[in-house]
């Protein structure tokens, strides 16, 4: 796909963010609308190894997420990744559904693992990557996916200092930096900076990257594929709510949901992509 | 003919100086650990084992020895170590993640209910140092919780086994079952009477004596108690069946509902709070399928101490003179 391509793609799974959250009437918005760029670099930009016909494929590449509450813009890049129907993506949250609120790989197998409570994917990563590059010695790449306010829990520096210690080279850990939690920005809720020299005094090397800009994420994670000996993380400065002006930089909109005109505005919003294509909506 | 009112299972295959507390040669059940791992190593490329920085007093530097690049250090930091040991499990390893029982369950509650349990992910973890039977190091190292906090979870596995013998078979049969295993070992020398023979199968309680008056349901090295004071009580004419309850989850109900049907009154005896137990386990059974008489051995409701080991279970009241008091007083509660 080109970079326009790329683009028209992350504002569609916007857009099915958006009618999912609709629908289901609870869950995280502003997180899931902001990673929609990092998604579609990672699945459509030729960065994971994947195939959704054969889930268990042994070669594939690990995906994690750990801030697993922005699920739904990972289920709507699964559904255009071919891995489940669109219109599957409506189930969401609902009873009997293989759309948990929080993923869940019980009910949707090709979820590599389930996660919700913050910071338990980065060590799980850090598990699957020990085993390809010490014990199986294979070529899988694992592509865990943190955020920085689950950055506050202490379990996320264990595994960092484990990655560290170990030089699992075979991990790239993308941050989604939105600067938000659930009680402020992230800065007055509990400082984080400096994360680049704190993620480099661990032994990682570091990347910074605009988390909206497609060709920069897609250039550092092939970057990140051939830094040697050292675990890399890339910092994703993103804006939390993307692509809907009144979300945008509203830590408000963490946890909640858009009302019906709430989500035709927001639709509306994302169709126009700058300005630059008129909304069949008006 | 006193002795032969004694009613051993001899299927059972106990050792036979059981009751003779002094011949029975004495290993902490953590070297069964130890010894299981070895084995399975040998058996199975796929096993790895995970420290938290305790190798040697959890007995897995005897398989970093044979199988140094199967041997992960996590230094203390517990829940990492379970994230690690999840990571390795859905990438086709069995990983044991080995610790203290108050730092995992303990420590790594969380990572255990969502990583582990809500993955299903293939991973047997350890509790080692469990009971006020530690000792000195007093209540914080006194794991008396571990079978509450892990028993709730839906789809682990909980296992209590009795001796060292034991404990190596249930550490083995642990690593041949796909699915999360609960493993909980003390840290005493504590008296090997079972022996090579002595069936071993998770999910089923065995028989360990026969009796009719009065069951006692026990698991971890209280068993071996729970026999003594069966033994004891034979004496005073009480007919007394023991009940080896190592598997906590899943429960053998048949077993427990068929030996409270025989003697219709039952004694529950472990080294872990009364609170959430094994005994619990046994009484949520029973009251549904079976309402009986039961009197509970265990900690009641305080925190550890420090002490000599066998100070302690006397001021805990977990040896077998408790337990018999606890026979008498439900004996007096039959109908």
């Amino acid at each position: 796909m080109t970079i326009k391509e790329l683009e028209k793609k992350a504002n569609k799974i916007r857009e099915d963010v958006i009618k999912m959250l609709l629908e289901a009437k609870s869950g995280h918005s502003a997180g899931s609308l902001g990673m929609a760029d990092v998604f579609t670099a990672l699945y459509f930009g030729d960065v994971v190894k994947y195939n959704p016909k054969k889930i268990d494929w042994e070669e594939r590449d690990r995906v994690i997420l750990s801030n697993a509450h922005i699920c739904p813009v990972w289920y709507a890049t699964l559904a255009h990744a071919g891995y489940l129907p669109i219109k599957e993506l409506k189930t969401l949250r609902k009873l009997g559904s293989r759309l948990q609120g929080h993923p869940s790989r019980i009910h949707l197998d090709c979820m590599e693992t389930s996660g919700g409570s913050l910071a338990q994917g980065l060590g799980i990563a850090c598990g699957m990557a020990y085993n390809f590059a010490k014990i199986d010695k294979t070529d899988n790449w694992v592509w865990a996916l943190i955020s920085d306010g689950e950055m506050n829990e202490g379990s996320m520096w264990e595994a960092i200092m484990f990655a560290g210690k170990y030089r699992l080279f075979n991990i790239t850990a993308i941050m989604d930096r939105n600067n938000i939690q659930i009680d402020g920005y992230t800065e007055d809720v509990m400082p984080l900076e400096s994360l680049r020299e704190k993620f480099e005094a661990f032994n990682w090397h570091v990347l910074e990257v605009d988390g909206h800009n497609i060709d920069e994420i897609v250039d550092a994670c092939n970057q990140s594929k051939v830094i040697f000996e050292k675990p890399v993380v890339i910092i994703a400065h993103t804006v939390p709510g993307k692509g809907v002006d009144f979300i945008e930089w509203e830590y408000g909109w963490h946890g909640r949901v858009p009302c019906p005109e709430e989500a035709k505005k927001a639709i509306d919003c994302l169709r126009t992509l700058n300005g630059k294509i008129k909304s069949e909506n008006e | 003919m006193e002795k032969l009112k004694v009613k051993m299972n001899k299927n059972m295959n106990l050792s036979k100086d059981l009751y003779n507390k002094e011949k029975l040669d004495k290993k902490p059940t953590r070297d069964g650990y130890g010894y299981g791992l070895v084995e399975l190593g040998k058996k199975n490329p796929n096993v790895v084992v995970l420290g938290a920085d305790l190798t040697a007093s959890t007995r897995c530097d005897w398989f970093q020895k044979e199988f140094p690049e199967r041997f992960i250090q996590c230094g203390i930091a517990e829940q990492n170590m379970m994230l690690v040991a999840v990571g390795l499990s859905l990438t086709g390893k069995i990983p044991f993640a080995s610790t203290y029982s108050v730092f995992c369950p303990g420590r790594n509650w969380d990572q255990i209910r969502i990583s582990v349990g809500q993955n299903n992910a293939n991973v047997k973890f350890t509790g080692a140092h469990a009971g006020v039977s530690v000792g000195a190091d007093g209540a914080t190292h006194q794991g008396l919780e571990d079978i509450a906090i892990t028993r709730c979870l839906p789809n682990i596995t909980v296992l209590a086994p009795c001796d060292m013998i034991e404990t190596q078979k249930a550490t083995i049969a642990a690593g041949e079952m796909e699915g999360p295993v609960y493993l909980r070992f003390a840290r005493e020398a504590t008296p090997i009477f079972t022996t090579n023979k002595t069936p071993f199968k998770i999910g089923r309680a065995e028989i360990f004596k026969e009796g009719k008056d009065v069951s006692i349901i026990a698991c971890g090295p209280t068993v071996h108690e729970a026999l003594l004071a069966a033994n004891d009580l034979e004496k005073e004419g009480i007919s007394v069946e023991v009940v080896n309850n190592h598997t906590i989850k899943p429960i053998d109900e048949k077993t427990l509902i068929e030996t409270s049907k025989k003697t219709g009154a039952v004694v529950t005896a472990e080294d872990h709070q009364v609170m959430g137990g094994m005994g619990s386990a046994v009484a949520e059974v029973l009251g549904k399928n079976q309402p009986t008489p039961i009197e509970m051995v265990g900690v009641q409701d305080r925190w550890g101490e420090s002490g000599e080991p066998d100070e302690l279970m006397k001021e805990f009241g977990l040896l077998a003179k408790d337990i018999k008091e606890a026979v008498k007083k439900v004996i007096k509660r039959k109908k």
